[in-house]
């Protein structure tokens, strides 16, 4: 065996790991219903693949070879602890075992419960955090310490966390389905918001030193992507998609060699991703033409109104601020509110979105949030009043948790504090 | 699988004779209803909490507390054991319960 052939069973290995690990999970969930079992044959399947696929070569499928191996494994399991148990009940209830080398397991047979799998792991019945620790678990492949890793979490806290969410969904009888009719709609944007939740961790990081932690945003796309594959019907999945496509397109445009954020205005174009922004727009087109207009539908029209633009000053702020103004009614927030001031603030002029801004800050409903005073900075600047913009840019660096963020807000203020200097007292 | 339904009420809340006399059409349809389906096992309302009384023993010796154990500011008003599917249909069952609108059901399972 030549060394060249152990680096292609290892990429081999590598691919079915992301593209199939999720399917094996489900499918041994869906089979046993016991999530421990089902992740650890799961494991036992993809360290064989390792074992015999060097000398028997890589199959033609191997998701199907996987999901038999691991199927196998199951009922290894299952029939020595029914064996213990003297419980021939559980035994019956599943299938005869399939050959992975045989020509007899075609893929069509085994089942994907993958969207099944997204359902339960993101029942709301589960804490947000489990929810989100889950889906990376038993979809995505991460490992506990991945996962403790890219939350800044202990590893036994993390532990703690999914053996807590399996155990509220074994003992509180969270079903394993897609959900009925009635209950699809307010489940899958449920579903939504858990992965759209892990892409933004991704991509501003809440805390600590990085800006954006790209192993997220790159696991949200390919569970949004599986998603869509799964849900063709569903639009917003779509959306979802276009939307995290347009984003993660910027990425090497966002943050300088130094790891400061640069913002969108001083962005070098030429740095994003033409090829991923052409993805998303067509994902976004298929979505709007079915007719359908939800939140991520909008969200995602404003991310491409910016993703399209050659140059920052080709931006076409008057549709964004429409489309804020949209999603406004759709989902009121502050939030909303405030980044329709800022697409306002471009349309009509800085006195225009500091007028919005104001009445935001009156009613004091982002009371804490720093986007707010260093929004306000930002107009303030324009407007020619240094003064006025450094204080607000202070209130703002007091609020931002995050290092890059804070460098950024530094800066400025520093500018501010210069032109005030050089306006005399 | 069987689930106690505790159906809890901000007890500083006063309903006037008239919300009091459409809470209880309503919460006797809502019996009627889930015994009739065999959603509903047994259930009753609970006088208020301040009627209750606390009971430990530490060192032997039997404690007693003149009220509920917990402070909060939802009492438990009532209970219902139930029989579902599983976790969705009991919170089906617990959102048509018209205490869920300005109260709230906790949905505990057996173990």
């Amino acid at each position: 065996m030549t060394e060249q052939h152990t680096a292609d069973v290892r990429a081999a290995v590598d691919d079915a790991f992301r593209a199939d690990w999720g399917k094996v999970v489900a499918t041994l969930i869906g089979m046993t219903g016991d999530w421990d079992l089902a992740e650890e044959c799961a494991q036992d399947a993809f360290a064989q693949a390792l074992r015999v696929w060097p000398s028997g070569g890589i199959p033609q499928r191997p998701g199907a070879w996987l999901t038999t191996v691991a199927r196998n494994r199951a009922l290894d399991r299952l029939r020595r602890r029914v064996s213990e148990a003297d419980k021939l009940k559980q035994a019956s209830l599943l299938s005869p075992p399939g050959n992975p080398e045989g020509g007899g397991v075609d893929a069509g047979d085994i089942p994907d419960d993958r969207l099944r799998l997204i359902f339960t792991c993101c029942h709301p019945a589960l804490p947000l955090e489990a929810r989100v620790a889950l889906t990376l678990r038993t979809l995505a492949g991460l490992s506990t310490a991945e996962i403790a890793r890219a939350f800044l979490t202990a590893e036994p806290t993390m532990a703690k966390r999914l053996v807590r969410a399996k155990q509220k969904i074994r003992n509180a009888g969270i079903p394993y389905r897609v959900p009925p009719a009635h209950l699809l709609p307010e489940r899958t944007s449920g579903v939504l918001a858990v992965l759209y939740l892990l892409f933004n961790e991704g991509y501003t990081a809440t805390a600590g030193g990085r800006l954006v932690r790209h192993d997220l945003c790159a696991e949200a796309i390919r569970l949004a992507r599986a998603l869509v594959g799964l849900m063709p019907d569903e639009p917003e999945a779509q959306a979802l998609l276009a939307l995290m496509l347009f984003h993660n397109a910027r990425r090497a445009g966002r943050v300088n060699a130094a790891g400061d954020v640069v913002t969108l205005e001083d962005q070098d174009r030429s740095l994003w991703d033409q090829r991923e922004i052409g993805e998303a727009v067509v994902v976004l087109d298929a979505a709007a033409r079915r007719g359908h207009r939800g939140p991520y539908l909008v969200q995602a029209a404003i991310a491409r109104c910016h993703a399209t633009a050659w140059a920052a000053a080709d931006t076409d702020w008057a549709l964004i601020a429409d489309l804020y103004g949209v999603l406004e009614q759709m989902v009121p927030s502050p939030v909303v509110e405030l980044n329709r001031a800022v697409a306002v603030g471009m349309a009509q002029g800085p006195q225009a979105g500091l007028d919005l801004v104001e009445a935001l800050a009156t009613s004091g409903r982002l009371d804490g949030y720093y986007l707010l005073p260093a929004t306000r900075a930002d107009l303030l600047r324009r407007l020619g009043r240094p003064a006025d913009a450094a204080r607000s840019y202070r209130d703002a660096l007091g609020l931002a948790v995050n290092d890059a963020e804070r460098r950024y807000l530094a800066k400025r203020l520093a500018e501010a504090e210069a032109d005030v200097e050089s306006d005399g007292p | 699988m069987n689930y106690l339904m505790l159906v809890c009420v901000d007890e500083s809340v006063k309903l006037s004779k008239a919300e009091w006399a459409t809470m209880t059409a309503e919460v006797k349809a809502w019996v009627a209803g889930m015994d009739a389906s065999g959603v509903r096992l047994l259930g009753n309302q609970l006088a208020p909490a301040s009627d209750a009384t606390t009971v430990r023993v530490r060192d032997g010796e039997v404690l007693l507390g003149d009220g509920p154990f917990a402070e909060t500011k939802e009492q438990i008003a009532g209970f219902d054991l139930i029989e579902c599917a599983d976790l969705d249909q009991a919170i089906e069952v617990a959102s048509k319960h018209p205490v869920a609108r300005f109260g709230a059901l906790q949905v505990r399972p057996y173990i």
